[in-house]
């Protein structure tokens, strides 16, 4: 049931080339694009994956090269009109038309917009040597060069990317603090039980946390940073700072083309923007199935909308089906792996079903007072999926339930728990 | 279609055996990927290229 040939899009140009945009080109090619296909990134580099940053290439053992999203075989065998180190400067929707930085239009039928995010900053720290983000590679090559010669890191907020960060810092030799104005680094995403955990595993790794408390400013003195001032009036003396405290949607090149944005690009459920524009990855925003929107930063999330998109837009407007998805994330702690189904933040109702946070290996269920929305897994991968069916809907009864109700959690738990190993004592 | 992991670099996120549980499984301890099957019948391919697209870890490789 292919669309009529006139509708078919013949120049397809996708902007952003990280994930999303490069599974949307890939997947555009599978499933039968064979006209004109552009993909513009303003990075230099070849499309590379950014867990890694945090991760394996910040604490060194893999180098840039293995963080290629493809091999230069593989992108060349798309035929792509490949535009690296181009940016975008504006949308024109009327004349279908995406204007680049050298001033040159590129047409289009379909455009998808992937451009993703980034790191804010703290005011005043742009330019400063030793004032840290972590979002592209050239970020992670230059905070990692810092971390040399124990050097004193503060990291500054408590999401996943700055604990990832503390905790590599850590193993090479850094002196750390971490500073969050919540109770602890990731308290508001995986609850006080689990956070409290993570909180305990730094310190016992000696990171220096600081809760509780904002950050009034980043100190610096002749151009260089030289410590964070609490709102307190505190001072923790640094030699490097990073501030993890969340990106913003990359949407300025989007301003005044008439797209809807709010929180990202504004989408239908089917990630549609607009005619002929969708959108796709850590900067798409659409109707979540609970009610409300949902914008969401995860790795599996830009693969899948990429792949979402490449049929939406072959399929057309009419043929187009909702995007839906279980959102699914990991973190990567010293030898802990976490990983989170669904939704965890903010969760009225957490209960840990199997492990617990004393073997540091657990799975808890997150939820509403009456319904499963998230799933946590702690060092226990498999057991963690067996949870997640929890979360994909007993639509049946109730066509606005997304999640089960709690009693379902105990059948699985009996049905398929394996014994969890006892922590030998000592 | 033929089928290859690489184990060292799986994260054990389990995408793959949500896209095509014939195909893959985890490792209990660690959750990293098994291959169940490295020739999977042809009806399972759309699968299996689902499962190869999402891997975060670009663990899964694939040849015809
Ligand atoms: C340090 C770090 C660690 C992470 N760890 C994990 C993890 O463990 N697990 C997980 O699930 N997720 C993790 N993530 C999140 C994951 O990397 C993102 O969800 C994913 O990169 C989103 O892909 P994207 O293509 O939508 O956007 P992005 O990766 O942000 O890519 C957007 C691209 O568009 C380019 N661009 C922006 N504006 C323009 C313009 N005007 N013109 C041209 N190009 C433009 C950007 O330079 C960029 O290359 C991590 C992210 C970071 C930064
Ligand atoms: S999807 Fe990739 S990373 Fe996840 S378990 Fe399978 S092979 Fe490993």
């Amino acid at each position: 049931m292919a669309a009529a040939p006139e509708r078919v899009p013949s120049r397809i140009v996708v902007v952003g080339a990280s994930a999303a945009g490069l599974t949307t080109v890939e997947a555009l090619r599978r499933f039968g694009h064979d006209g004109a296909l552009t993909l513009i990134g303003d990075e230099p580099h070849l499309p590379y994956d950014r867990p890694p940053l945090s991760k394996q290439l910040l604490d060194g053992t893999w180098e840039p090269d293995r963080l290629r999203l493809r091999a230069p075989e593989a992108l060349d065998a798309l035929g792509l009109d490949l535009r690296l180190g181009t940016r975008a400067t504006a949308l024109d929707t009327d004349r279908r038309e995406v204007c680049l930085a050298d001033g040159e239009r590129v047409g289009y039928d379909a455009l998808v917009v992937a451009t993703g995010l980034s790191a804010r900053r703290l005011p005043g720290t742009r330019g400063l040597a030793g004032a840290h983000v972590l979002r592209t590679l050239d970020d992670a090559l230059a905070l990692r060069e810092s971390l040399r010669g124990g050097a004193r890191l503060v990291v500054v907020g408590g999401g996943f990317v700055g604990a990832e960060a503390a905790a590599v810092a850590r193993t090479l030799g850094a002196e750390v603090t971490l500073v969050t104005d919540e109770p602890a680094p990731l308290a508001d995403a995986l609850g006080a039980e689990v956070a409290g955990m993570l909180a305990g595993l730094h310190r016992a790794h000696g990171v220096r946390l600081s809760t509780g408390v904002p950050v009034r400013e980043v100190t610096a003195d002749a151009g260089a940073v030289t410590g964070v001032r609490l709102a307190d009036g505190r001072l923790i003396e640094a030699d490097a700072v990073l501030m993890g405290i969340g990106a913003d949607p990359n949407t300025g090149w989007l301003r005044g083309s008439g797209l809807r944005l709010d929180n990202g690009v504004v989408c239908d459920a089917t990630l549609r923007a607009d005619d002929g524009v969708w959108a796709a990855g850590d900067i798409a925003n659409w109707p979540a199935p609970e009610g409300g929107s949902r914008r969401v930063e995860h790795r599996t999330n830009a693969a899948e909308q990429g792949i979402a998109v490449a049929r939406a837009v072959l399929a057309g407007p009419e043929a187009a089906v909702p995007f839906e998805t279980v959102p699914y994330v990991w973190s990567d702690q010293y030898d802990l792996r976490l990983q989170t189904y669904g939704r965890t933040r903010g969760a009225e109702r957490v209960r840990v079903v199997e492990g617990g946070t004393d073997q540091l290996r657990l799975v808890a269920v997150y939820g509403t007072s009456d319904r499963v929305t998230g799933i946590v897994g702690v060092n226990l991968p498999r057991r963690t999926r067996a949870y997640r069916r929890l979360l994909t809907g007993n639509a049946a009864s109730d066509e606005n339930a997304v999640g089960a109700g709690w009693d379902a959690v105990d059948a699985i738990a009996r049905e398929d728990a394996a014994p969890v190993p006892q922590r030998t004592a000592g | 279609m033929r089928v290859t992991v690489d184990q060292d670099k799986c994260v054990g996120s389990g995408q793959c055996v949500l896209a095509a549980e014939r195909v893959f499984d985890q490792r209990d301890e660690d959750g990293v990927v098994i291959l169940l099957d490295a020739e999977p019948p042809a009806e399972l391919d759309e699968d299996v290229r689902q499962a190869a697209v999402v891997c975060p870890a670009l663990a899964i490789e694939l040849s015809e």
